[in-house]
């Protein structure tokens, strides 16, 4: 049975489905985490301790980026699939149909924002984190208006503080969280329909919870960014001096 | 020469023909149906689904059709449904009522023991449909629903919302490709049957033109049946689809097939009023409507014309001032009398003057009583589809205003005479559906088209065939290098030459519009000595001029849609002559076929059953001569001819 | 009404083809669609040239022959009907209309607008039925069939097999033509006895023929002649999903 994740079409958009299916709940986890550094940068940093380089986290992030190359690499496979589908000749007028989304027939597109985001996102925060901790590197030394810290690897919310005092990477993150939102408008209620699950009845319903879904996590992202921006300076300090407990 | 017709029907008691001729007649054993080919030229009903069963049974099919896929057959224009003798709503039906309502709405022009054996097989067409997954309409028990339709008094018409005929060629479609999956059956989409090859007396194959190259094949074969449908689109407009012709039939005429009775034209009421010179397709309203429509014109004079200014809407006419004629002509059957029956009241009507529209062609179907009665919701359920078809088709809203309808060609019951068998006068050839002319008789019922092609097809020909085939089990693959193919190809090499060589100035619609309007004018609801004799004259001065001014584009060898339109035409334009000869001999009035000098007092159809109980067949002998008539005696001998009755 | 018209015109499968800009005047506006291209035609073979080649039968929007891709439109503008069905009161008196043949690998062009579907049959041919033979069944009346049922397998029968779903899709996806017959027999118990296999020999029949991947966007669903839902494409969903997961 193994085969037909590979080699049907129904079965490929099953990958598509469930490693996407992982990705949305990894993103409510994430953004959850989040939140915190908005209540208590000790707490936040408490969690990023927790995902340091400990087995279990290290493993979680491998299941993870196992969940995005699947999603990635099947995407790309899909739309090859479709271009040659679509044959050579295309239309020379095309419209938009009523009751289509933009993001539904944007979906490469929109996820490839996704990801050049998460590109710049591992380097804003996993290379200086995670990574530094498992490669045994020196701690970065970082200034924000003239406070100088060590940025030790679970201190996260020092990092944030950081890296959200610069207003142009408050654009790039909200452009980011934009088109995630566009993708999981289709996403989410899309991962029903092509795991079977969906009907005329629970259409309505199914992309009422994509909504939902993808505004919760705009916001929940989108609010710390800008909390972590306006808040930069105090955060900053606030966090200089942190060590963890052990 | 003329034909000596055997009709080959069972000796015996009604009711057993069909049973002891099943059991007198031959079968083929497996391993030598193996060896037999069989070609099916048309896809509709009758032939999918004789080709699926046939293929089943073993044999090698070849199936022709000129659309691109078998699914296209125009059998699946078919709106309202399919007769069966169930009984189900246990209105005291039965087959021998079906029979009998069939023989009866064809007025006494069909053969009796034909009938009756198809009024005894629509039990098992049902039955086979629903095992294919045909999704009948049904009630909230789950079991099959019934609606009533013209020429009946009991529901016994089975449906599937306005596209019963889709469903059911969906079904035999599907059945056939589970033949084509199987092998058994060999697929030709976008291929025309140009000619039909005979060899030492016997159908051996076709010539078939492949649509999409201009290739012309050669195909073997130990059987030939034609299911080509019929050849309404001689009139130019009618509610055929646009493709349906009557060349493939024609070739069998043309190499010696009796033609019988093509004359007997159906008319069908309740189709959309013509709008204009540059319409091309008359579009049907399913006679389902008349179940809950009531047809009418105004009683006064002053209110037609205001209708026809738009200074009053038909909604305004008071009900004491609304002339329902059917219902004040025909009270016991109301709306609901045969189709020849309505279409010639509402001509009646017309040429009276009280035709509502512009042209004066058209009368009120009203839906205004069963709205009232049953709720707007009720009659969206039952014709949602219909109505918004016909509101998008003429822009306005049939639940406001009543639909304008007027008669329109629909349907042949004339065609390729066949014996009980399905066989024509050429053996190895048979005729199955519309294309032949056996089961109808002067004028075909509401539903009673998809049970005839079904029939023919699922239950019929299979086991005639073989009859037939089981002379051939010795016989080789039949080889399509010989004498009789070389002739029949350069016949038809020489015909396309022929055409592309006149170079003249009018294009094939232009003669085929002028053959139309000869035709309704002349040949059509209403026909007398006169205008058919002047139909004939006027159709062989066309055809002068077709082969002198004829305009045709393109080549041979490629896709080319306006040789096969020409060809097609070629054959209408003899067709329709032939059609004039069988209406000016049959000097009486019956079912479809009324020659105004033979009408009662109130204008009904007068039959002459002591000269015309009869099935005429034509024999061609050549374009330009008079074909010869040979007469097949229909004899009764269950039922009482009468005057048809739909008033009491 | 007069109409510019913008036409593909290709003489056949192996030419390039490329657009021809016609004039049509004096258009009434009760005329159809197809009957406009009847009048080009007429004019174009007065003219000496060779008509357009178009697909149609029974410009009654049941046979599935139409095909025309009309200003961006797989049948045209209007929703819920084949192009048979389409009548020039809903264009703009003068404008400029651009019709295309349906554009996808599957469906090669064989002349201007007529292109082969032949595709969609053998996708049929693979399972698309039932397999009783002919005589050998119960009574038509012996299996009760919930009214919804039936009314939902008549939904998804109501496919013409036109190809506008394939033609729209952006995937050339021809999902929702499979998935109506899946659906519509899928919902009768008749059907159900092969329902499995059916659902994976037209997966694996389409996959086969180079249509493209169903990404739920519903623009077939939007521009079917038959408004046909994609709730059907759920239901093939989970029909072949279930079949896979029972190997």
């Amino acid at each position: 049975m193994g085969c037909f994740l590979t080699n049907s079409s129904v079965g490929k958009k099953l990958v598509m489905s469930i490693s996407g299916c992982f990705l949305v709940l990894f993103i409510l986890f994430h953004m959850s985490m989040n939140l915190t550094m908005i209540f208590s940068r000790e707490g936040y940093n408490l969690i990023c301790e927790f995902l340091g380089a400990n087995w279990y986290a290290l493993a979680g992030t491998a299941l993870l980026a196992a969940g995005v190359l699947v999603h990635f690499v099947y995407a790309f496979i899909l739309t090859i699939n479709n271009y040659r589908a679509r044959g050579k000749q295309r239309y020379a007028v095309t419209v938009q149909e009523k009751g289509v989304s933009w993001a539904s027939k944007n979906m490469l597109v929109l996820g490839m924002i996704v990801i050049l985001g998460l590109g710049l996102h591992l380097v804003h925060f996993w290379s200086k984190m995670q990574l530094v901790e498992v490669a045994g590197c020196e701690y970065a030394t970082l200034t924000l208006d003239g406070v100088t810290a060590t940025a030790h690897p679970a201190n996260g919310a020092l990092l944030m503080a950081f890296t959200f005092s610069k207003w142009y990477n408050v654009v790039i993150y909200l452009l980011w969280f934009a088109a995630l939102w566009f993708h999981l408008t289709h996403g989410v209620w899309s991962m029903f329909q092509t795991a079977g699950f969906a009907n005329d009845t629970w259409y309505p319903r199914l992309k009422c919870l994509a909504n939902i879904v993808a505004t919760l996590i705009f916001l929940g992202f989108a609010i710390v960014v800008v909390v972590c921006y306006f808040k930069s300076g105090e955060y900053f300090t606030e966090m200089a001096n942190w060590h963890p407990a052990h | 020469m003329a034909y000596k017709l055997d009709a080959k029907t069972p000796a015996g008691e009604l009711a057993q023909k069909w049973s002891n001729h099943k059991a007198a007649i031959k079968v083929v054993s497996p391993a030598n149906k193996r060896k037999l080919d069989i070609i099916v030229v048309g896809t509709g009903l009758g032939g999918a689904s004789a080709a699926a069963s046939l293929g089943e049974l073993g044999y090698n099919v070849k199936i022709f059709c000129i659309s691109d896929s078998p699914r296209r057959a125009h059998s699946i224009a078919a709106q309202g449904g399919i007769n069966a003798a169930k009984n189900y709503q246990n209105d005291n039906d039965s087959v021998y009522r079906l029979f009998y309502d069939t023989i009866k709405g064809g007025d006494y022009r069909a053969r009796e023991a034909n009938v009756y054996r198809l009024a005894e097989v629509s039990n098992l067409i049902i039955d086979q449909c629903v095992a294919q997954g045909v999704p009948f309409a049904r009630e909230y028990g789950g079991l099959l629903a019934n609606r009533s339709f013209g020429g009946a008094q009991v529901s016994r018409t089975f449906y599937a919302r306005g596209q019963t005929g889709q469903q059911l060629l969906l079904g035999a479609y599907a059945a056939l490709n589970k033949e084509i999956a199987a092998g058994s059956v060999k697929s030709y989409p976008r291929h025309e049957m140009l000619d039909i090859v005979i060899e030492n007396g016997e159908a051996c194959g076709i010539i078939a033109r492949n649509l999409v190259t201009g290739e012309i094949e050669r195909h073997g074969a130990h059987a030939v049946v034609i299911a080509t449908g019929g050849y309404g689109n001689v009139f130019f407009l009618s509610t055929n689809a646009m493709a349906s012709n009557g060349s493939a039939a024609f070739q069998c005429y043309r190499k010696g097939a009796g033609f019988a009775n093509p004359c007997f034209t159906q008319i069908h009421p309740t189709c959309i009023p013509v709008h204009g010179t540059q319409q091309s397709k008359l579009t049907l309203m399913s006679e389902s409507l008349r179940n809950d429509g009531r047809i009418w014109v105004p009683k006064k004079m002053e209110d037609v014309e205001a209708i026809r200014k738009g200074t009053k809407l038909p909604s305004d006419i008071a009900e004491e001032d609304r002339d329902y004629y059917l219902e004040r002509r025909y009270p016991a059957f109301g709306n609901l009398v045969p189709r020849d029956v309505a279409s010639r009241a509402a001509k009646e009507r017309c040429d009276a003057g009280y035709g509502v529209n512009e042209t004066g062609l058209a009368v009120f179907l009203d839906f205004k009583t069963a709205i009232e009665r049953l709720g707007k919701e009720t009659i969206k359920q039952r014709y949602g589809n219909l109505f918004d078809m016909y509101e998008e088709i003429t822009d306005v809203n049939p639940y406001e205003q009543p639909m304008q309808i007027f008669p329109a060609v629909h349907y042949t019951m004339g065609g390729i005479w066949v014996d009980y068998n399905l066989m024509t006068t050429i053996p190895g050839l048979y005729a199955i559906g519309e294309a032949n002319f056996s089961d109808h008789g002067a004028n075909r019922l509401g539903a009673s088209a998809l049970m005839q092609g079904l029939a023919d097809g699922y239950f019929v020909l299979p086991y005639t065939i073989g009859d037939y085939l089981s002379k051939k089990i010795q016989a080789p693959k039949v080889k399509t290098d010989t004498k009789a193919f070389d002739e029949a190809e350069a016949g038809v090499r020489a015909r396309i030459e022929r055409l592309f060589a006149i170079k003249g100035n009018q294009s094939v619609d232009d003669i085929h519009k002028r053959l139309g309007l000869i035709m309704w004018d002349n040949v059509g609801m209403a026909r007398t000595k006169e205008s058919l004799e002047k139909a004939i004259v006027e159709i062989q001065a066309l055809r002068k001029e077709f082969y002198k001014d004829l305009k045709l584009v393109g080549t041979n060898e490629s896709f080319n849609v306006e040789l096969e339109k020409a060809l097609r035409l070629e054959d209408f334009l003899e067709l329709g002559e032939l059609m004039a000869r069988d209406a000016l001999n049959r000097e009486e009035s019956c079912g479809g076929h009324f020659r105004s000098e033979h009408q009662t007092e109130d204008g009904e159809a007068l039959r002459h059953d002591d000269k015309f109980a009869y099935a005429a067949v034509w024999e061609y002998k050549g374009i330009d001569n008079v074909p010869e008539m040979t007469i097949e005696n229909l004899d009764y001998e269950f039922v009482h001819r009468a005057q048809r009755n739909y008033k009491d | 009404m007069n109409f510019t018209l913008k036409i593909w015109r290709q003489k056949d499968a192996k030419s390039q083809g490329a657009f021809e800009t016609y004039q049509v005047n004096d258009i009434s506006a009760d005329t159809s669609f197809l009957e406009m291209m009847d009048i080009l035609n007429n004019n174009l073979i007065h003219e000496g040239k060779e008509p357009v080649a178009f697909d149609h039968d029974c410009r009654e929007g049941i046979c599935g022959m139409c095909s025309m891709h009309i200003n961006g439109h797989a049948h045209g503008p209007s929703q819920a009907v084949t192009t048979c069905q389409m009548y020039m009161r809903k264009f703009k008196d003068g404008s400029t209309i651009t019709i295309e043949p349906w554009r996808s690998a599957a469906f090669p062009v064989i002349r201007d607008l007529v292109v082969d579907r032949g595709a969609y049959d053998k996708i049929l041919q693979a399972g698309g039925f039932i397999s009783v033979r002919t005589n050998s069944v119960p009574d038509g009346n012996a299996i009760p069939i919930p009214k919804a049922d039936a009314d939902e397998s008549m939904d998804a029968a109501a496919c013409v097999g036109c190809g506008a779903c394939a033609a729209t899709c952006k995937n050339g996806s021809a999902m929702l033509f499979v998935a109506a017959r899946v659906s519509s027999l899928a919902k009768l118990p008749q059907g159900r006895v092969e329902g499995a296999r059916r659902a994976k020999a037209m997966v694996a029949k389409m996959d086969e023929l180079g249509f493209g991947n169903c990404t739920n966007t519903g623009a077939c669903q939007a521009q079917c002649p038959k408004s046909i839902s994609i709730a059907h494409i759920a239901r093939l969903n989970r029909e072949f999903l279930a079949a896979k997961l029972k190997d």
